[in-house]
C-alpha cells in the first residue's frame, strides 16, 4: 500500500457497558483476551499487517489504562517518524470542545487530523472487534469497483441477524439495502464495522450529517442509510475468517473458549499474521510436578500447581496446589488458592481467589465473574451466608 | 534511583567450555531458561540496580549478540545519553586480538572518562545466572572502605562450572584469589564481578599495562591483594555459573524447583529479554506435562516431564520428553521420544526417533539439525 493512500481511523471509545465489572476502569478495546491480549490488539496488528502505517486512534471513555498500554505505538510497529499512531482523543478549540457525540461525530471532530495526511480512503474500524484481515484485500475491491464506501460483511446464523447492522447486496456486491438490528432480516449479511470509504466521500457526507440536527452522528444509524439513499456507490466485502463483536460477558468468555478447539476458528500461532501486545516479559512458566493442564492457552509467568481444564490463564496466574479451574478465563496477575475451585468463570486482574473458595459453577447458565482486583475469601462467604 | 556507577559486561576471553553450544555464538548469548540468554540475567540485575549506563566489551562472535540486545530497548536501555553501549574490540592490527582485557579496557577508555557524573564502575561476566542488587553492593563498598568489592557465593555444593576461588578472613577481606586450575580448598568462589572507582581502575589499567600485565581479575585485582583493600560482599540469592555443558544442565534443571525460580525471576526485580511476541502456550487435548518449565509460543500435544521447552517448541502427538532441554522453535515430531538430551534452536526430531543421552552426559543435537 503506497504511503498515505489510506490511513485507518480506529474507534476505540467504547463504554462496554454490558461487560459489567470488567470495563469499569477500563475502555472495552483494553479488554484483555486470548491469554495475552488486549482486544485493540487486533485492529492495530491488522492495520500494520496490512501495510497501513498510520493510525488515528480515538479514545473516550476511561482512557488511563488505555492510553498507558499504547504509548507511542512500538509494540505495533506504529512509532515511525511520519504517520505512525496517534492516540486522538476529543479536544478543546477556540469555540469550546465537546465530547464525541457518536462515531461518525468522533471522525468529524478529526477532519483536521486527515486532512495533514491527505489520503485517498479512510478505512473506519472497531477496536472492539477481534478478527484478523487483511485490510488491503478490502481497499483493492474498493478501488476495483470504483466505490464510495466498501463494507466489510460476514455471514451470520439468520437467529442472529437482528443483532446487526444486516445488507442486502445484489449479484454485484452492491448494498441496495441496510438496516440496522432489523427485527425481521432479510439477508444475513451482517457488517463487521469495518468501512473503507474513498475521503472526498465521506468528508462531504460527515459535514452534512454534522449539520443534520436530528442526526445521531453514527455510522450505522445515520451515514450509511444517508449514502445507500442518496445511490452512492457502496458495495460489500466478503470476508470468510473468524470475527467476533465481544459486547458481554457470555460473548467474551465464549471468545475466550473459542481459542481451546484442538483446531481452533482463530489462529493465535500465525507466524505470517502475528498479534502483536505488549509483552510483559515474565519467566517461562512453570508447571508443578502434579499439575494436570489440558485444552488450555496459558502465558507467561504462570504457576500451575493444579488442575487446568478448557481455560485461558494470563500472565502470572497462580494457581495453587490441588487448584481446580476449569472452562474459566483467570485474567493477568489473579491467584487461585490451594484446593479452590473456579469453573465456569471470568476471574479479573488481580484477584484474588482464596483459598478452599468455590467460584461459579458447572450447572450455571450465567458466567460468574470476579471483578479485578476483589478477594474472594471463605471468611468473606461465611459472612455473606450470615446476613442472609 | 539512579546509581552513580557504570557497568561493564566483559565478554573479552571468557571461560567457556560449552562445545557446540557455542560453536556460533558468543557464551553471553546461550539461551538459557526457556526464554532467556545469559547476559540477561546480569543485564537486568544492572539496569534493575539504577545503573543507567552499561557497556558491553564484545570480542568473537557477536553477531548474536548484536542481534539479542539491539538498541537495549528490551532492558530500558535505549536512553538518550545513557543507556547502552555495545564495544567491539578496537584493534590496531590482528595480534591486538589476542591480548588481555586490560588492553581493551585501555582501547574503550572513552567509555569511562565521559562518564562524568558515575564515579564507580561495576566489572562483570556474562555466565553467572543470577539477580543481584548492584546498589547494596555499592553501600556495603562504601560503607566498608573498600578499594575492590567482589560479589562472592559461598556454597557447599560446588558447581560444576569453572570459576575463581577466593579466600576471605574474619574481616571480610580477600586474602587469596585463585583461577579455576588452583588447589584452594575454599567453598567461596568470584561471581566475577568487581566494583571499584573509576578513578582507580583507570589508574590499575595504566599501571598493569605499563608493567606487561595485560589481566584485569589475575593483574590487577589478584596480584594487588596485598596492597589493596579487597573485599568479599557475599551474594545470598541463587547462582548458576555457567560455562560447561554438566552446568548448563544442571543450572537449568535447577529452575524447576519453584523456590529457585521465584528467587532467580523475581527477587529483587524481573529479569528481561528480547521479546518475540509469541503467543500463549497451546496445551491440545492429548498434553500431558509435569515438573517443566514452558516458554510462550509453545504447541504441546505429547508428553512432557521434567523439562524446559523454550519458545516456539512444537511436540506432536505421542512424543514424550523427559529430563530435556528444547531451545527456540525445537520440533518433536509424532510418536518421537527424547531422554536426557539438550536440543539446540530448530532442531527437528523426527516422528518415531527416539534420543536418549546419558544422565551424567546430556546428549546434545546442534542448531538446524534433522535427526
Amino acid at each position: 500500500m503506497r504511503r498515505n493512500e489510506c490511513i485507518a481511523m480506529l474507534l476505540a471509545g467504547g463504554e462496554g457497558r454490558r461487560l459489567g465489572v470488567l470495563t469499569k476502569d477500563l475502555a472495552k478495546p483494553a479488554v484483555h483476551f486470548g491469554g495475552k491480549y488486549r482486544i485493540i490488539d487486533f485492529t492495530l496488528s491488522n492495520c500494520i499487517h496490512s501495510g497501513i502505517e498510520t493510525v488515528g486512534v480515538l479514545t473516550q471513555y476511561q482512557p488511563l489504562v488505555l492510553n498507558q498500554y499504547l504509548g507511542i505505538g512500538s509494540p505495533w510497529g506504529l512509532d515511525r517518524r511520519e504517520g505512525g499512531m496517534h492516540v486522538l482523543p476529543p479536544y478543546v478549540r477556540s469555540k469550546g470542545g465537546t465530547w464525541y457525540k457518536g462515531t461518525a461525530n468522533a471522525i468529524y471532530q478529526n477532519i483536521g487530523f486527515i486532512e495533514r495526511y491527505d489520503p485517498e480512503h479512510v478505512l473506519i474500524i472497531s477496536g472492539d472487534h477481534i478478527y484478523k484481515m487483511n485490510y488491503d484485500l478490502l481497499l483493492e475491491a474498493h478501488k476495483e469497483k470504483r466505490a464510495d464506501a466498501t463494507i466489510a460483511v460476514i455471514t451470520v446464523p439468520w437467529a442472529d441477524a437482528s443483532r446487526f447492522g444486516i445488507l442486502s447486496v445484489d449479484e454485484d456486491s452492491r448494498v441496495v439495502e441496510f438496516a440496522e438490528k432489523p427485527k425481521k432480516p432479510n439477508s444475513n449479511l451482517a457488517s463487521m464495522g469495518v468501512y473503507m470509504f474513498s475521503w472526498p466521500v465521506l468528508r462531504e457526507a460527515l459535514i452534512r450529517d454534522e449539520a443534520d440536527k436530528s442526526s445521531s452522528n453514527d455510522f450505522g444509524k445515520d451515514i450509511i442509510p444517508t449514502l445507500l439513499k442518496e445511490q452512492a456507490r457502496l458495495f460489500s466485502y466478503r470476508f470468510n475468517g473468524y470475527w467476533k463483536d465481544v459486547g458481554t460477558i457470555e460473548s467474551l468468555w465464549q471468545a475466550n473458549m473459542d481459542l481451546l478447539d484442538d483446531e481452533p476458528a482463530l489462529h493465535l500461532d500465525d507466524r505470517s499474521w502475528r498479534i502483536f501486545s505488549v509483552n510483559p516479559n515474565r519467566p517461562a512458566q512453570y508447571v508443578a510436578p502434579h499439575a494436570k493442564i489440558s485444552s488450555s492457552i496459558v502465558n507467561e509467568g504462570c504457576l500451575v500447581d493444579g488442575e487446568v481444564n478448557r481455560s485461558v490463564l494470563f500472565q502470572g496466574v497462580m494457581a495453587a496446589e490441588g487448584s481446580i479451574i476449569e472452562d474459566s478465563v483467570i485474567m493477568p496477575g489473579a491467584a487461585i488458592g490451594r484446593g479452590a475451585r473456579v469453573i465456569r468463570a471470568i476471574v479479573g486482574e488481580g484477584a484474588v481467589v482464596g483459598d478452599g473458595c468455590v467460584v461459579g459453577s458447572i450447572d450455571s447458565e450465567e458466567i460468574a465473574v470476579v471483578g479485578s482486583g476483589e478477594t474472594i475469601s471463605l471468611k468473606a462467604e461465611m459472612q455473606e451466608v450470615e446476613q442472609v | 534511583m539512579k546509581l552513580p556507577m557504570l557497568g561493564v559486561i566483559n565478554l573479552i576471553h571468557e571461560a567457556d567450555e560449552m562445545g557446540q553450544l557455542t560453536a556460533n555464538r558468543c557464551l553471553a548469548t546461550v539461551p538459557f531458561g526457556g526464554r532467556y540468554r545469559l547476559i540477561d540475567f546480569t543485564l537486568s540485575s544492572m539496569v534493575n540496580s539504577g545503573i543507567p549506563k552499561v557497556a558491553v566489551f564484545a570480542h568473537t562472535k557477536f553477531r548474536s549478540l548484536m542481534d539479542h540486545v539491539g538498541t537495549g530497548t528490551y532492558w530500558d536501555l535505549h536512553r538518550r545519553g545513557n543507556g547502552l553501549f555495545v564495544l567491539p574490540p578496537s584493534m590496531e592490527d590482528q595480534t591486538d586480538f589476542g591480548k588481555g582485557d586490560l588492553y581493551h579496557f585501555y582501547r574503550h577508555r572513552d567509555y569511562f572518562t565521559r562518564s562524568s557524573p558515575q564515579e564507580y564502575v561495576v566489572i562483570s561476566r556474562s555466565h553467572m545466572v543470577c539477580n543481584v542488587d548492584f546498589a547494596k553492593v555499592l553501600d556495603d563498598h562504601l560503607e566498608r572502605g573498600a578499594d575492590i568489592t567482589v560479589v562472592c557465593k559461598k556454597s557447599d555444593e560446588p558447581s560444576p562450572g569453572l570459576a575463581r576461588k577466593v579466600l576471605v578472613n574474619g574481616a571480610g577481606r580477600i586474602t587469596e584469589m585463585q583461577d579455576h586450575y588452583g588447589r584452594l580448598n575454599s567453598d567461596i568462589i568470584s561471581m566475577e564481578m568487581y566494583v571499584l572507582s573509576k578513578e582507580l581502575l583507570l589508574d590499575l589499567v595504566e599501571t598493569s599495562l605499563a608493567r606487561g600485565q595485560d589481566h584485569f581479575v589475575r593483574h590487577a585485582v589478584g596480584s594487588m591483594l596485598g596492597h589493596l583493600k579487597v573485599n568479599a560482599y557475599l551474594h545470598e540469592g541463587t547462582l548458576g555459573v555457567v560455562n560447561n555443558i554438566a552446568a548448563y544442565y544442571r543450572h537449568s534443571m535447577q529452575l524447576l524447583q519453584p523456590d529457585i525460580w521465584r528467587d532467580l525471576f523475581f527477587n529483587p526485580g524481573p529479569i528481561y529479554t528480547k521479546i518475540k511476541d509469541e503467543p500463549p502456550t497451546r496445551y491440545n487435548s492429548s498434553a500431558d506435562v509435569t515438573h517443566s518449565l514452558i516458554a510462550n509460543g509453545c504447541d504441546i500435544e505429547g508428553a512432557v516431564h521434567n523439562s524446559i521447552l523454550f519458545r516456539g517448541v512444537k511436540v506432536r502427538k505421542g512424543a514424550i520428553v523427559r529430563n530435556s532441554i528444547i531451545m527456540q522453535n525445537g520440533v518433536v515430531g509424532e510418536n518421537g521420544s527424547l531422554e536426557n538430551c539438550i536440543l539446540d534452536k530448530e532442531v527437528e526430531i523426527r516422528p518415531l526417533q527416539h534420543l536418549r543421552g546419558a544422565e551424567n552426559l546430556p546428549f546434545l543435537a546442534i542448531k538446524r539439525k534433522v535427526i
